[in-house]
């Protein structure tokens, strides 16, 4: 299985390479289109603002591949950035346009009393009943870490795979076909965030056995 | 519910723990990198590496701790110690630190914290600051282990850091620090309240209780301990269950 990591040169990638590594899975780092070809699964890791992502992405042409990975329903997880790139804007740079794969919107927490923000540290990440297979071997709302000031709020309710309260309710992952993507650092989030990437991992190898050479 | 953290903290002098860990039966409890392994199996929420190097020359050996630690705990891990520049800070973040703790750099050059949070984000940046009481309800800032004063009142500098966009704050009470007698309350409860981004207590833990009121009259939301640890009187697994029991939330 050939794994790639979206590089635009932010975010802390070393950490998600090391906890792929841990779950058996060498991973390459992605930053350019040519560098799409041959991959099988793509994982999108991200901190810093949703703007300098976004531009970072369209300055190195990544924007395009990145689109017809993920409407072609090829193994994809988004991480932070990595899922609020999904939307169509975020609050945070109203004038920069999101990669649009899903309607809504990425907003900021609002300020309450006492509600700190950054959103920093483990939170429960409640799951539908039933998970999907991309949580085998979860604890019932596991905890996974959490650190971001933004989240989407998705249109269609269907792609809820997660949610978490922090000043009400928000969608911490969602879930579609061959794409799982989280607020969360499963990077950062010891034995559940390894298992959840290997879940993915797992998933996506076994479909490559059965395909043909 | 977002959790309250608890968070062991490290002294590393030239890639050496100091103080030692006598808490494990470790290979080399020297290495930060074995103790930090041994937090990250009891369900440290979080760690830090605090760089008491003095000499440059050995500076860089703390980067190959967090290489080598960022590689195998899968955690959320801060460096402070000797960090005065953008370079710097992304010098350990390449090296797999999430976060960046700022303490005299900050004092000096406060742009320094603009700067970092606009590279990476403010979430990776902390600004540590220390302080001791003036005996009227005030505290100042203090630099070099608590023997500089400075002109910074605490709670007006740590309104300051957050503008500028430090992403969290790490206030060590000069007076309580090392005396087990318990955190600066009032100190901890003016600075979280002074500010809208989480602040981390430090100082004076010397029991469980003393890590309970400061989390709730004290409004911290998190607790660094070093030696309540580090001398095996308690596991950080042992010390989140009492907490827990305590009604305070916690992930156990």
């Amino acid at each position: 299985m050939k794994l790639g990591i979206i590089n635009y040169g932010g975010g802390n990638l070393q950490s998600v390479r090391n906890a792929l590594r841990c779950v058996g899975t060498e991973a390459e780092y992605v930053d350019s289109p040519q560098r799409f070809a041959g991959l099988d699964a793509l994982v999108f890791p991200g901190q810093g603002a949703f703007g300098d992502s976004m531009t970072a992405l369209r300055r190195l042409d990544l924007v395009e591949p990145l689109r017809d990975w993920i409407q072609a329903d090829r193994p994809f997880f988004g991480i932070c950035i990595g899922y609020q790139a999904l939307f169509e804007s975020s609050e945070e740079n109203p004038e920069v346009e999101g990669l649009g794969i899903f309607k809504g919107r990425v907003v900021r927490f609002k300020s309450l009393p006492d509600l700190k923000v950054p959103h920093m540290g483990w939170n429960r990440v409640e799951l539908p009943r039933p998970a999907s297979l991309g949580w085998d071997g979860a604890e019932r709302n596991p905890f996974f870490y959490f650190v971001h000031s933004y989240y989407p709020v998705p249109e269609d309710p269907a792609i809820t795979g997660g949610v978490t309260g922090y000043g009400g309710d928000f969608v911490s992952a969602i879930e579609r076909g061959n794409l799982i993507a989280t607020q969360f650092h499963p990077e950062k989030s010891q034995s559940a965030g390894l298992r959840l990437l290997a879940n993915f991992v797992k998933k996506h190898e076994k479909a490559e056995v059965g395909s043909p050479a | 519910m977002l959790t309250r953290r608890i968070i062991p903290c490290l002294d590393v002098d030239q890639g050496r723990v100091v103080k030692g860990t006598k808490f494990l039966e470790l290979r080399d409890a020297g290495d930060p990198v074995e103790s930090a392994v041994a937090y990250n199996n009891q369900g440290a929420d979080e760690l830090v590496f605090l760089d008491i190097t003095a000499s440059s020359d050995g500076r860089g050996t703390i980067i190959d701790v967090v290489e080598r630690t960022a590689a195998r705990c899968f955690m959320p891990l801060t460096v402070g110690g000797g960090i005065r520049t953008v370079a710097d800070m992304r010098a350990m973040l390449l090296a797999g630190a999430d976060k960046v703790s700022l303490n005299t750099a900050a004092i000096q050059n406060p742009q320094v914290v603009n700067d970092g949070a606009a590279a990476f984000g403010n979430q990776a940046i902390v600004v540590a600051i220390d302080a001791r009481s003036n005996g009227d309800g005030t505290w100042q800032v203090y630099t070099h282990g608590g023997r500089h004063r400075t002109e910074l009142d605490a709670v007006a500098w740590a309104a300051e850091v957050c503008r500028r966009g430090a992403g969290e704050i790490l206030l060590t009470s000069m007076d309580a620090d090392g005396t087990k007698a318990g955190y600066d309350v009032a100190l901890t409860r003016a600075v979280s309240e002074a500010v809208t981004i989480p602040v981390i207590a430090s100082g004076g833990a010397g029991n469980l209780d003393h890590m309970v009121t400061v989390l709730t009259e004290g409004k911290a939301d998190a607790v660094l301990a070093a030696s309540i640890f580090h001398f095996g009187e308690h596991t950080v697994g042992g010390v989140k269950e009492y907490l827990a029991s305590r009604g305070l939330p916690m992930r156990v």
